[in-house]
């Protein structure tokens, strides 16, 4: 494959279901407001984690300002201490609190791991009380930052029962899912794409706007097949559909936006409309998301399908930091259309 | 101490001994539901720390801490039926034995069974309190096999950071599971080790529940006051095993008859009987109320429904209050 390099572009979305009314923003600005917004709104409302408050306002400037406003009993620095800042979180909202904790990068969520997945995750099952709190997880590669500032850890919690996990891959879905998790009665993974903050600018609702969990959206439709994804390699996908379009080949791509629950009648849908399928995730492959829903259109569109189901995902290796190690670990435009149009010879 | 609130903490003890003497039992004759964790020597750290709690304090006890359960509004009845997983324990059978009783109403915070992972949800607790400036407490407890857990430390250094309302038990009880403490740590004195971050600390004889309740009620006191958080180290020793099934064979026999000695219940009950005749027959009577309470507890779990399987998936996600209705 010649491909050296992501693709990089920020494509009008010429999809369905896409908001109306809106300013520009950038992905990351998207994020801010939520927050913003969100705080303004509702008292029990706060952000934690390392680096977030003052000017500093957290490695990748998320949080810039909101201490100003909201002051430091908001806005709380943490030491390096995810495990003990997670429960802390979970403390809180057990108390009524809404607490959105940043992990300053996706790949140190597995320092907290124990706090989500044993206590929180389960909180409710127990009949101990909801726990309405949000991780903020900032993930996905592409950036040459090497094996622990690269990951995608959403299976871990896709796999665990008692949490909601979600995806957004445009700026109004960054926000409007953001206030979505803030303000949901469950432990809410939020991963948002570090290689979309200001790479990608889009119309973002002024406002409130909630994009509720548990709903896909068809970014495009398209009958010649159905590209599944979320998080970053939307606009990936969108752009590879929009090349085989000019080759007469109409990809329906579905952004998935939540990860768990998935919405099965979206996928299946999709699938029973188009008969062919390619899932694409920058996570690695095995026993990823994608999995997931192969499986289930295996199960439920079987006699829909007109090929195999696909799977376009990272490599099972670590994430590599050489670019050239990079590149061929993720999938990105170049691939999704070499094995969209494959899919559709198929 | 008046002689009310005397006989007050020999009720919760020998509640809780009562209960765990009718447990052990019954796990004996192979009629336990999964595991049980002995409560003998742990009474009077468990009830004289979570005494010293006012009405809208919160407490995360662990799976010694019966005595706190039950001092703190869960039913002996609804304590036996989460033993035997039926429906009306508090967990409605989710849960297994001490761990399924949590009770957020009554300001109770269920453990798990990664200790110390109920420390810093007590910070978190405690640090509502302060976003909201209420003069509320939280109690947390742990053993001394946590402590060498990096989250103690966590816990520790943010409780000390933050100078949070919240006061931590440690349940000194010289093993954890098989394992002595001077075979996991060099650290000889956990509340001096705990100094370090910035906490009040104290250590206490943890078979004194008179002595525990009093470093209790002042460490509830300045956490009250907003003069930050203390750890007690409560010494006691784990007089059966860690579980039901464990014969605990590695503990010196001498060890476990120097610490008999020193029981707790026994030694409380026979001071509150020299200081004043006329208690015994009041501490006859608790003692009968104990019996009664427990046999009926054993009686309603036993007549206590179990879950209806077909909602097995219930409860796994709180339905939201505000639906994200887009």
């Amino acid at each position: 494959m010649p491909q050296t390099g992501t693709i990089v572009s920020n494509f009008g979305f010429a999809g369905v279901d896409e908001p109306t009314s809106g300013r520009e923003l950038t992905y990351i600005a998207a994020i801010t407001e939520a927050l913003r917004e969100e705080m303004r709104r509702d008292p029990r409302v706060l952000i934690l984690g390392e680096d977030i408050a003052g000017e500093f306002g957290g490695a990748f400037k998320v949080t810039k300002g909101l201490e100003a406003e909201f002051g430091a009993r908001r806005v709380m620095n943490t030491p390096i201490a995810e495990l003990g800042f997670t429960g802390m979180a979970t403390g809180m909202a057990l108390m009524g609190l809404r607490p959105v904790v940043e992990m300053q990068f996706a790949d140190f969520v597995s320092c907290a791991f124990d706090s989500i997945v044993q206590f929180a995750a389960t909180a409710h099952y127990r009949n101990l009380g909801p726990v309405p709190w949000v991780i903020r997880a900032p993930s996905d590669g592409g950036l040459r930052s090497g094996p622990f500032h690269s990951q995608n850890p959403e299976a871990w919690f896709v796999h665990t029962p008692g949490l909601k996990v979600v995806a957004p891959g445009t700026p109004a879905d960054a926000k409007g899912l953001l206030i979505a998790a803030i303000r949901d009665d469950n432990p809410v993974i939020y991963f948002e794409s570090k290689p979309l903050y200001r790479t990608m600018k889009g119309s973002v609702p002024s406002g409130e706007h909630i994009v509720p969990i548990g709903k896909a959206r068809v970014a495009r439709a398209g009958e010649s097949l159905s590209i599944i994804t979320y998080g970053t390699q939307l606009r990936e996908a969108l752009t590879a559909a929009e090349r085989l379009s000019a080759e007469s080949v109409e990809c329906e791509v579905l952004d998935l936006r939540t990860l768990k629950p998935l919405d099965t009648e979206a996928i299946l849908s999709s699938v029973r409309r188009t008969s062919k399928a390619l899932v694409v995730h920058s996570a690695n492959q095995l026993a990823g998301v994608g999995a997931e829903v192969a499986a289930l259109i295996a199960q439920h569109a079987f006699e829909s399908l007109d090929a195999p189901v696909m799977r376009l995902a990272g490599l099972d290796t670590p994430v590599p930091f050489s670019p050239p190690l990079e590149d061929a670990y993720r999938p990105n435009a170049q691939k999704i259309y070499d094995a969209a149009k494959a899919l559709a010879n198929y | 101490m008046t002689i009310e609130q005397q006989l007050d903490l020999y009720y919760w003890m020998q509640l809780t001994r009562r209960f765990d003497e009718r447990m052990l039992a019954y796990w004996k004759q192979g009629r336990g539901v999964g595991g049980a964790f002995s409560q003998r020597g742990h009474e009077a750290i468990s009830v004289g720390a979570a005494y010293a709690l006012g009405s809208g304090d919160v407490v995360s006890p662990m799976h010694r801490d019966l005595g706190a359960f039950l001092l703190r509004g869960v039913t002996p009845r609804e304590a036996f039926a989460s033993l035997l997983g039926r429906e009306t324990g508090p967990t409605r059978g989710r849960d297994a034995n001490f761990h399924g009783m949590s009770h957020l109403e009554r300001g109770i915070i269920g453990f798990i069974s990664h200790l110390p992972h109920s420390l810093p949800v007590a910070l978190g607790v405690a640090m509502s309190f302060r976003y909201r400036d209420e003069p509320r407490v939280a109690m947390a407890f742990t053993g001394d096999g946590a402590t060498n857990a990096g989250l103690y430390h966590e816990v520790l250094n943010m409780a000390g950071l933050y100078n949070a309302p919240l006061v931590i038990i440690v349940e000194n009880n010289q093993y954890a599971y098989s394992t002595p403490c001077q075979q996991a740590s060099r650290v000889k004195s956990i509340s001096n080790h705990a100094a370090g971050y910035g906490l009040q600390t104290t250590t206490v004889d943890g078979n004194d529940v008179e002595a525990v309740h009093a470093v209790a009620m002042a460490a509830v006191q300045r956490a009250r006051a907003g003069d930050g958080p203390c750890l007690i180290e409560a010494h006691t020793l784990r007089m059966l095993g860690h579980a039901v099934h464990d014969g605990a064979e590695y503990v010196p026999r001498e060890l476990l008859a120097e610490w008999q000695a020193r029981d707790p219940v026994v030694g409380y009950r026979r001071k509150l009987a020299v200081a004043a005749a006329a208690t015994t027959k009041r501490l006859d009577e608790i003692d009968r109320r104990c019996r009664e309470e427990v046999e009926d507890a054993v009686a309603f779990a036993e007549a206590s429904p179990w879950p209806d399987p077909s909602t097995v998936t219930r409860g796994v996600y709180a339905v939201s209050q505000e639906p994200p209705v887009g």
